[in-house]
C-alpha cells in the first residue's frame, strides 16, 4: 500500500466538497482501490468456495480415471467376483465389500442402542452439572485417532476377546443350528467381530452427540404435557421424544454409518486381512479400506493398482450416498427446529 | 377387580421404567469406561518407554535402542504445511458462505458437499493425492503427504469459519458499513476480529484431526527410516511409524509404537481440550 492508503477512509469521504483538485484525485484513487479490493476479495472468497467443489470433483474424477483399467478389464464382474489373486491378476471386490458391510452392521447394532441410551441419560437423567463433563468425555472418544484404536485393539482388546467372549460364544451357540455357523471356528481374537466391536466404540460418539442435540431441541412443553399425564421417563422418551426427533436420530445414525464404512486404520489392525467370505463372524476377513491400506504400496503392476483404486471408488460411492442421505435428513430437522 | 389390574399395570410400567433407566446408566458407564480403559492402557504401556531418547534419537533398526525424532519432526512439518495450505482456503470459502453469498445457491451446494467431505473416508483422500501428485511426480514425497492432510483440514475450517461468522451480530456489520467501510474491510477488520476465537478453535480442531491421520499418509508421504526433512523425498510421520512398528514382530519396535501412540493421544487431547476451553470462553463472554 502507498502512503495515501494509510489515510483513514472516513477522512476521504467526509471532505468531499471542500477538497482541492489534488485531494479529489487522491480520493478517487483510494475509492477505486477500495472498490477493486472489494471486488477482488469477493471473487477470491467465491473461488475458494468453488475450490471445495473442485476438491470433490477431483476426488471422483481421479478415482474413476485410476480405476478405469480394472473396470474395463473385469466389467461388472469386478463387483461380484470372489477372487483376489495378484499373481494371476484376477480381482473381484465382493469379499472386501462383504467385510465392510458386515463390520458396519455389527458396529451399528451395538452403537445405535448404546448411543441413544447415553443421549437419553444426558438429556433426562443426568444432573445438570455433570452433563457437560460427560458429554465432553464421550466426544473425546471421537477425537482419539483411529490408529490408537488399532494398536489398542490388536494388543489389548483382541487377546481379551480371544480368551473370554469368543470361547463363550462358540460354546453357547455351538449346538444352535444357524448360530453355530455364525460363531464357528477357533477363537483367533482378531476377525470380523472384533473389528465390528471396535467400530462400534468409534462411531458411538457421533450417534450420541447428534441424538443428544436433537433430543435437547424437543420443546419442553411436549415433554411436560406427557409427564403431566403421568407418563414415566421411559414413556416420555419412547412416545414423545423419539417420534419427535426420529428424522434427526436417523440422520445421526447414517452419519455414524458413513464413518464406520470408511474407517481404515483401526480395522486394518484387527480384521486379519483374509480375502474370503466366511460364514463365521469370528473368522478373519477384510474390508475395502483395510485392503487398500495393506496392499497399495506393495501393489505391482498397473492392473493391481487400478483394482485397488476401483475399490476406493466403490467405497467412496457407498459412503457418499450414506452421508448425503444423513445430511439431507439433518437438513430437514434443522429447517423444522430453526423455522 | 379393575383396581387389581391397574395396580399390576402400574407396577409393570414402573418396572419397565426402572429397567430402561438402568440401561441408560449402564450405557453411559459403558461409553465412559472405554475412554478410561484406552487412556489407562496407553499410559501404562507408553509411559515406561517415555524418555529423552524418544525425542532425540532416530528410529532404530530392530533390536537396537532408538527414538522417534525423525517421525515426530516429519509429522510436525507436514501438519504445519497442511495448516498453512488448508487454512486460508477454508477461511476464504467460509467467508464467502457467511458474508457475500449467505443466501446464494452456491452456498447451499458448497455447505452440503463440505459436510460430506468432512466425514468422507480419509483413505480415499490418500488415493486422490496419490493419483494427482505421487503418480505424476513418480515418487512419494512429503509434499504429497502435506497436501493430502490439507485436503482434510479444509472442510473442518470451512465449517467452523462459516458457523462463527454467522454468529457475528449484524449490528456490527451495519456499524462498519455506516462509517463507509467497504465490505472487504468490514469482513477483515470487524467480522474476523469478532469471530477470531471461534476460528482459532476450528484450526485447532483441524490440527487435532490430522495429527493422528494415518491412512492418507500411507501412500503419499510413505515412510523414511532415516533423518530427512526433504519434502521431495518420502517423509516419516508418527502415525505411519506406529502402524509399521506395531505390526512388526519386534518387541522394541512395539514398545516404541506404544510410546508414539501415547504422544499422539496426549497431543490430540490437549488440542481438543484447548479448543473447547476457547469455545467455552466465547460462549460466556
Amino acid at each position: 500500500m502507498q502512503s495515501n492508503g494509510r489515510r483513514p477512509v472516513v477522512d476521504v469521504a467526509w471532505q468531499a466538497e471542500t477538497m482541492s483538485g489534488a485531494e479529489q484525485l487522491d480520493r478517487a484513487r483510494v475509492l477505486r482501490r477500495l472498490r477493486l479490493s472489494d471486488v477482488g476479495f469477493r471473487y477470491l472468497t467465491r473461488a475458494a468456495a468453488i475450490a471445495v467443489l473442485v476438491i470433490l470433483g477431483g476426488i471422483i474424477l481421479s478415482l474413476i480415471l485410476g480405476s478405469w483399467l480394472a473396470l474395463k478389464t473385469f466389467g461388472l464382474n469386478f463387483l461380484f467376483a470372489n477372487t483376489w489373486n495378484p499373481v494371476t491378476e484376477k480381482f473381484g471386490a465382493i469379499a472386501p465389500i462383504y467385510g465392510t458391510i458386515v463390520t458396519s452392521i455389527i458396529a451399528m447394532l451395538i452403537a445405535v442402542p448404546v448411543g441413544l441410551f447415553i443421549a437419553l441419560f444426558l438429556t433426562e437423567l443426568c444432573p445438570m452439572w455433570l452433563r457437560r463433563p460427560i458429554g465432553i468425555a464421550i466426544e473425546l472418544l471421537a477425537g482419539i485417532p483411529s490408529i490408537i484404536y488399532g494398536i489398542w485393539g490388536l494388543f489389548v482388546f483382541a487377546p481379551f476377546l480371544q480368551q473370554t467372549l469368543q470361547p463363550f460364544l462358540i460354546n453357547v451357540f455351538g449346538p444352535v443350528p444357524v448360530l453355530s455357523t455364525l460363531f464357528a471356528g477357533p477363537p483367533y481374537g482378531i476377525g470380523i467381530l472384533t473389528a465390528g466391536l471396535i467400530l462400534a466404540v468409534m462411531v458411538l460418539p457421533f450417534i450420541t452427540s447428534i441424538s443428544r442435540d436433537v433430543f435437547e431441541a424437543v420443546p419442553p412443553v411436549l415433554k411436560e404435557a406427557a409427564y403431566g399425564l403421568g407418563c414415566t421417563t421411559w414413556e416420555v422418551a419412547r412416545y414423545v421424544v423419539l417420534p419427535f426427533t426420529r428424522v434427526g436420530v436417523i440422520g445421526g445414525i447414517m452419519l455414524g454409518l458413513g464413518r464406520a464404512l470408511g474407517e481404515t486404520m483401526a480395522v486394518t489392525f484387527v480384521i486379519g486381512n483374509a480375502h474370503r467370505i466366511s460364514g463365521s463372524l469370528l473368522a478373519p476377513g477384510t474390508t475395502i479400506s483395510a485392503t487398500i491400506a495393506n496392499e497399495f504400496t506393495e501393489a505391482v503392476g498397473d492392473l493391481y493398482t487400478s483394482a485397488l483404486i476401483a475399490l476406493g471408488l466403490i467405497l467412496f460411492i457407498i459412503t457418499f450416498i450414506v452421508l448425503a442421505c444423513a445430511r439431507l435428513l439433518l437438513l430437514r430437522i434443522n429447517a423444522r427446529v430453526g423455522g | 377387580m379393575a383396581g387389581v389390574v391397574n395396580h399390576s399395570l402400574y407396577a409393570r410400567r414402573r418396572r419397565r421404567n426402572f429397567i430402561t433407566m438402568g440401561l441408560a446408566f449402564g450405557a453411559t458407564a459403558f461409553g465412559l469406561s472405554w475412554l478410561v480403559l484406552i487412556l489407562l492402557v496407553l499410559l501404562w504401556q507408553g509411559f515406561s518407554g517415555l524418555s529423552w531418547a524418544v525425542f532425540t534419537e532416530m528410529t532404530p533398526p530392530p533390536g537396537a535402542a532408538g527414538g522417534l525424532l525423525n517421525p515426530i519432526i516429519g509429522s510436525l512439518i507436514m501438519t504445519a504445511l497442511a495448516v498453512v495450505i488448508g487454512t486460508p482456503l477454508g477461511v476464504l470459502a467460509g467467508t464467502y458462505m457467511a458474508e457475500y453469498g449467505r443466501y446464494a445457491k452456491l452456498t447451499v451446494v458448497v455447505r452440503f458437499i463440505n459436510d460430506i467431505l468432512l466425514s468422507a473416508p480419509s483413505i480415499v483422500v490418500g488415493l486422490f493425492i496419490y493419483e494427482i501428485m505421487v503418480a505424476q511426480m513418480g515418487h512419494f514425497s512429503g509434499w504429497a503427504g502435506a497436501v493430502s492432510l490439507a485436503v482434510i483440514v479444509v472442510p473442518v475450517v470451512v465449517r467452523t469459519t462459516e458457523d462463527m461468522l454467522t454468529l457475528v451480530p449484524d449490528t456490527l456489520r451495519e456499524a462498519a458499513a455506516s462509517i463507509g467501510l467497504p465490505r472487504s474491510l468490514m469482513i477483515t477488520k470487524v467480522a474476523y476480529r469478532a469471530a477470531r476465537a471461534g476460528m482459532i478453535t476450528g484450526v485447532l480442531l483441524a490440527v487435532a484431526r490430522i495429527s493422528g491421520e494415518t491412512a492418507p499418509l500411507l501412500f503419499t508421504a510413505l515412510n523414511n527410516q532415516f533423518w530427512s526433512t526433504d519434502l521431495n523425498a518420502p517423509l516419516a510421520s508418527l502415525p505411519v511409524v506406529i502402524f509399521q512398528f506395531a505390526l512388526s514382530p519386534y518387541k522394541d519396535w512395539q514398545n516404541l509404537a506404544w510410546t508414539g501412540a501415547l504422544i499422539i493421544t496426549l497431543a490430540v487431547l490437549v488440542l481438543s481440550i484447548t479448543a473447547r476451553i476457547l469455545a467455552a470462553q466465547r460462549e460466556s463472554s
